[in-house]
Formats: C-alpha cells, structure tokens, sequence
C-alpha cells in the first residue's frame, strides 16, 4: 500500500523538525502529499497546522528566528537545499491564507499580478490568464462586467474565490489553503467546498480545516496533528470512522479540544 | 424571565447624569480644537490683510528697487522654489530609501532602535545647529561655497528625519497580509515593496514629506549660513551661486533696513504662506489621487 501511495507523491516530508526559537512547533513530521488529490490538516488550534503548510512553499523564512531542520521534496527536489530559487517554488505552490486578502488594486489587477511579476505582458495573453482563472474559481460571472473595478468591493466569499483565482492565475501544481472558508458564512462557504472538489482535477491542495465536516466532505486524505506532531494520518474515510487511535477518534467526535 | 426583562428596561432609562458628562466632554474638546484653529487663522488672516494690496504681478516679477523700498521680490521667489526644488531632489529618495531599509529589509533589534532614537533626536536639534553643521560641511569641507547646492543639502539634512519617521509609519501601516500574498505569488521581496507596499504608502509618505518640506521652505537660520544672499539684482545661474529666499529677505526687510514701507513686509510674508500653500495644495491633491486608485470607484 505504501508504494502504490508514494508513487504519486508530489510532496514528500521526512522527519521534519522546526523551531521557533527554542519553541519546537513540528515534531518529527513524515508524511507524502499526493497528487490531485486534496489532503486535510486537522488538529486543535495550535497544534501546528499552518505552520507545517507554510513549510511546504518556505512561507516560514520570512519569520525571524525559525529553524527548519529535515527533508521536504516537492516533486523529487529538495526544497530547503540553499540553491533553490524560492521565488520559482512559490509559483509552483501557490497559497490561499484564512482572511481573503485581495490587493486595493482592481479585480484584473489582482489576477493578472502574479502573471505580470513572472514577466507576462502582452495584455491579449494577460486577459485570457484573468478570465480563465476567474472561470477556474467560478467568479467570471460575477465579476465580468465590473473587472476594473476595486477588488474591495467585492463581498467576502467572492473576495477568497478572488484570491483563489489570483493563485491560479500561476498555473501552480499544488495549492495551500489555510482554513479558506472560517471567515466566511455557510453558503460561500459551500461554494468554495464545491469549488476545491472540481480544482482537485487539475491541482493538488492541501486544505488546513477546523471543521470535521469539510475535511470528511471534501478531502481524501487526512492527517490529524497534535500538539506539533502527526498523530494519524490516512485515508479520509478510514480516519473518521475507524480511526486507530483514540485521540484521534477523540477529536473527530468532537470530544475534544 | 418577567423580572430580568424590568431590569432591561430599567437599565435603558436616560440617565441624566451621563448626558451632562458627555456634552461636558464634547465642550471641552470643542474648546481645544478651538484654542487651536483660532490663533492659526487669526495669523493667517492678519498677513492676507495687511499684505494682500501690495502683491500683484509686478511684487511677484520684478527686482527689488531702491534699497529694497520698492520693486518687487521675484529673486527671492525664484530663490526659495530652488531651494525647495533641490531640498525635495535630496531629501525624498533618501529619507524613503532609508525607511524602506529601516522597516522592510534591516533586521530588527537593537541596532534598529538605536537608528531610530537617533532620527528621533535629530528631529529635535534646532535649525540654527544645522545650519552651522551646513556650514561646516558643505560649504567650507566640500567647498560648495555658499551656494543653492549646500542650502538644498543642509535643508535637506534638516527634513531628512520628518521624511524618515511619517515614511517609516506609512510603511509600516501597509498590512503584512498583503507582503503575504504577493510573495505567495511569486514576486520578490522588491517588487512586493514596489508594487504592493509603497503605493499603498504613498499617501502617509506625502503627507509627512510636505510638512517637512513646508518646514524647509520656512527656514531662515539654515539658509542664512549656507546659501543666502542679502541682495543680489540678478537670479542664481547655476547652482553653485548664492541666492536670495523669502523667509531671509522677510527677515532683511523687517529688521535690518530702516524706513522699510510696512506693505512690503506683510507683502513678502503673505507670498511666503502662499509658496507653503502651493506645496500642501499639491501634495493634497496628490494624496487624493493616490488614494482614489488604492481604494477606487
Ligand atoms: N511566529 C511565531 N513565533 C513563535 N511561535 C509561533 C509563531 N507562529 C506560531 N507559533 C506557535 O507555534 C505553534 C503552532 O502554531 P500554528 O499557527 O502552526 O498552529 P495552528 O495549528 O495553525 O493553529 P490554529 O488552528 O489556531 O490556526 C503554536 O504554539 C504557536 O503559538
Ligand atoms: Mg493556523
């Protein structure tokens, strides 16, 4: 089972270790992402969630003070090697962050700003990245008509697929997503579910979730963190109704944290 | 549940004693902003007054006649925008430049801080200090001479520590979730700074740099040791020459030439708050704009 799993690994992490300070967040993490499909980070707050996904797109270097010690690859390359370009990783994996952060710059801007900073400039090329990526987050209708317009004006649940469409717009491989919907009410909230179930065909994601619901609705895989390290981790279905371990089960039943 | 819904309904009954406080409170603090906007427009309008009938086209354009008794003030006109021009020129790229240093690349801690408590104090040294230090340093050291170039750099010294702080606040207000997610995108830390944080601070940039700048054009002790003439008939040509400036010709006029007709003190002064004017009518507007586009329709 393990070499069938590892087969279509995209991202696989060994024994990682990281530190803030002399504060130990990750502990002897060991886990392999696969491709297309979507994988859950669960656990009670704290336990490390978002800072074992910014480790994958090295979000973490921009904190002063963190150690990251052990081996992530990212389609067999070792991403914390010190001639790796962080620049060209992170438009590879592009990242949705919890609270839609749209740039004040226009619904076009948005989108086309990754693009334009890779070197996109025709404007032809430009306006079929914008409007295939809206497509993509299921925002084009909504916002075709009204593309030069703020991007701040757009209500919350749109503003995330905004921000999820900015992040398709560089064509990533994977997309990290840290708790997408927790600011968001029920019905965007669906349509963004909705929405991570159709990208899974084209991109892996890896979703950070406090709600067991979504992680059982939309995921494949899950792995339950505690306390810095993976307690658990397996196939979605197995995890929620025969976890192995009573922590686990603990927490999916709502026993706990 | 019947006796908790009295206690609700108690609880929103007026309560005079507060009304009275809070009206207090709005007296007092109407009569601050009073004490302040009073005096400042009581200046303002005494200069426009007194002054306004003696500008016209021909105090704006011509020479100084007569011993200064007449004629108008176009070279220390002319002067002044130079030297603010010039102040602008080394101040700006500087003072953002460092701020951009100080609050996205340097590392934070004590070396930080200590840069910081220096601009700090260098806020409160007087003007008349800089001026010497100008003198020291460009005009005898570099041997600028006392010229439109030293003027300009010790003007410059002097705003360099406004720019720096209102430049460093207004970088720093920028919110890190947009650093975040431009360079989850992809972009580098520069082209973050340059085109996710810095249009976001142009505004807070503006805003200090022209009360600043507004400042330098003001300035007489600096300019009186590094640049400024008591009367030359013809303009600076180049930026090695002296120059005349408003505030020093205000300075001359009022105090140092005796029989001096009133109208063309409060003349000069008026043209003087107009020059400042003109600069925080622009940056106003530029600020304006900036923030238009930032926000948009
Ligand atoms: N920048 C930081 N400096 C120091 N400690 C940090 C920093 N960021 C996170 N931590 C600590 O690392 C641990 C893991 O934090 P992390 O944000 O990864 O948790 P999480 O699982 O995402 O929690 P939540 O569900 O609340 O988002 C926490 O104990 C937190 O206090
Ligand atoms: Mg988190």
């Amino acid at each position: 089972m393990s070499d069938a799993m590892n087969s279509n690994a995209i991202i696989k992490v060994k024994d990682l270790n990281l530190y803030y300070g002399d504060f130990q967040a990750l502990k002897n993490i060991d886990t392999t992402i696969e491709k297309n499909k979507v994988s859950a980070l669960i656990g009670p707050s704290g336990c490390g969630k978002s800072t074992f996904l910014r480790t994958l797109n090295r979000m973490n270097d921009l904190i002063s003070g963190v150690t990251t010690k052990g081996e992530v690859s990212f389609e067999g390359r070792e991403i914390y090697d010190e001639d790796l370009d962080v620049v060209a990783l992170r438009r590879k994996i592009g990242m949705v962050f919890q609270k839609p952060n749209p740039f004040p710059k226009s619904i076009y801007e948005n989108v086309a700003y990754g693009p334009r900073r890779s070197g996109v400039k025709n404007k032809k090329d430009l306006d079929q990245i914008v409007e295939e990526s809206l497509k993509e987050a299921a925002l084009w209708e909504e916002v075709k008509d009204r593309l030069n317009k703020s991007a701040l004006g757009l209500s919350g649940g749109q503003q995330q697929r905004l921000c999820i469409a900015r992040a398709l717009a560089m064509k990533p491989q994977v997309l990290l997503m840290d708790e997408p919907t927790s600011a968001l009410d029920p019905l965007a909230t669906n349509r963004i579910e909705e929405l991570i179930t159709q990208l899974k065909k084209n991109y892996t994601i890896v979703i950070v979730t406090h709600s067991m619901h979504q992680a059982a609705r939309i995921s494949d895989r899950t792995s339950f963190f505690l306390m810095g390290e993976i307690i658990e981790q397996g196939e979605t279905n197995k995890m929620f109704t025969t976890p192995s371990d009573q922590r686990t089960e603990d927490y999916v039943t709502g026993r706990f944290g | 549940m019947d006796k908790s819904m009295d206690v609700g309904l108690r609880e929103m009954k007026l309560d005079k004693g507060k009304k009275t406080r809070e009206k207090l409170m709005f007296g007092i603090f109407t009569l601050c902003m009073s004490a302040v906007v009073i005096p400042t427009l009581l200046i303002i309008g005494f200069i426009v007054v007194k002054g306004i009938s003696t500008v016209n086209w021909s105090f704006l354009t011509e020479m100084p006649r007569m011993g200064m008794k007449e004629g108008g003030i176009f070279p220390a006109i002319v002067g002044t925008l130079y030297l603010v021009l010039g102040t602008i020129i080394f101040s700006m790229p500087l003072g953002v430049g460092a701020a951009i240093y100080l609050t996205e690349y340097a590392k934070q801690g004590r070396l930080t801080r200590l840069i910081r408590i220096a601009v700090l104090n260098l806020a409160g040294v007087p003007s008349v200090v800089y001026g010497l230090f100008g003198l020291g340093l460009f005009v005898f050291f570099l041997g600028f001479g006392s010229s439109i170039l030293a003027g300009s750099l010790t003007l410059a010294c002097l705003i360099l520590p406004i720019i720096i702080t209102t430049s460093e606040e207004a970088i720093k207000s920028v919110p890190d979730s947009y650093r975040e997610a431009s360079l989850a995108l992809g972009a580098s830390k520069w082209e973050t700074i340059a085109r996710v944080v810095l249009p976001q601070a142009i505004p807070g940039i503006m805003t200090g740099s022209v009360l600043g700048i507004g400042r330098a054009a003001g300035e007489t002790a600096p300019i009186l040791l590094t640049v400024a003439a008591f009367f030359i008939p013809r303009l600076p040509g180049s930026v090695f020459d002296q120059a005349m400036a408003l505030p020093y010709h205000l300075y001359i006029v009022s105090t140092q030439v005796p029989g001096m007709p009133e109208s063309i003190k409060y003349g000069t002064a008026l043209v003087l708050l107009g020059v400042v004017g003109v600069f925080f009518t622009f940056a106003t507007i530029i600020r304006l704009k900036f923030k238009k586009m930032s926000q948009m329709k």
